[in-house]
């Protein structure tokens, strides 16, 4: 069964349509839903990140999704900075890194949504005096905003 | 959306309640709760421009020679 609705998935797919411009690839280290399970790897949140973004991905052409196992990739994992997992790493014009750690879920999902959007045009609505600003920055920054899901 | 703007921004996003070690390792009591470089934290929604000067005042100017030798950052 589809976790996103016909309507949700109506929207998003007109939404997409509308706002993306460029290919933008979502990668999601997550545990591959395999016929073995290995005890004591078990990711509760794996299997349904993985069909939620499987979802989304097939809502447009321009959004490509490539899975990766922390185990099986492990090496593309730690050079990806990736401890916990699911993780998703958004790649199109962003300049710097963009991470969700855990399953997108709630209100998070909506940020997922406009974070794809503007990765794809490049843009954002920071104002012109945050990004003169942000371009400027002497040393690496690493933002991490805890959330739970609402 | 910093993260966009600059090359130099890693940005995470992180699910907590999945994650209790990570909850605890942070003391996350409130969400939203935002932590840069491990350094500066707080609590709740801030206005852009806030934000983005705490962002500049913990990476705005470049390294001190004390920071320079502390190469292995603690923390995670």
């Amino acid at each position: 069964m589809a976790i996103l609705s016909p309507a949700d998935q109506e929207y998003l797919r007109g939404v997409f349509a509308e706002r993306l411009r460029d290919p933008v690839t979502i990668e999601l280290y997550t545990q591959r839903v395999t016929a073995i399970s290995i005890p004591g790897y078990e990711c509760a949140t794996c299997r349904e990140t993985n069909q939620l973004l499987e979802e989304v991905a097939a809502l447009s052409d321009k959004i490509t999704l490539q899975m990766y196992d922390l185990l099986q990739d492990a090496e593309r994992a730690r050079a990806a900075g990736i401890e916990e997992i699911p993780a998703i790493v958004l790649k199109g014009h962003n300049k710097g890194t963009l991470r969700f750690i855990g399953v997108p879920a709630g209100y998070e999902f909506a940020t997922l949504i406009e974070d794809i959007i503007d990765v794809s045009r490049g843009t954002t609505e920071l104002s012109p005096l945050s990004r003169e600003t942000l371009a400027k920055l002497a040393q690496p920054v690493h933002i991490k905003v805890f959330v739970t899901p609402t | 959306m910093m993260a966009i703007e600059s090359e130099k921004v890693i940005a995470d996003v992180v699910e907590v309640s999945e994650f209790p070690h990570i909850a605890q390792r942070y003391r996350v009591f409130a969400v939203p709760k935002v932590v840069i470089n491990e350094a500066l934290e707080f609590e709740g929604a801030r206005p852009e421009a806030a934000f983005v000067a705490m962002v500049e005042s913990v990476a705005g100017s470049p390294p001190t020679d004390n920071e320079k030798g502390d190469g292995t950052s603690s923390g995670g």
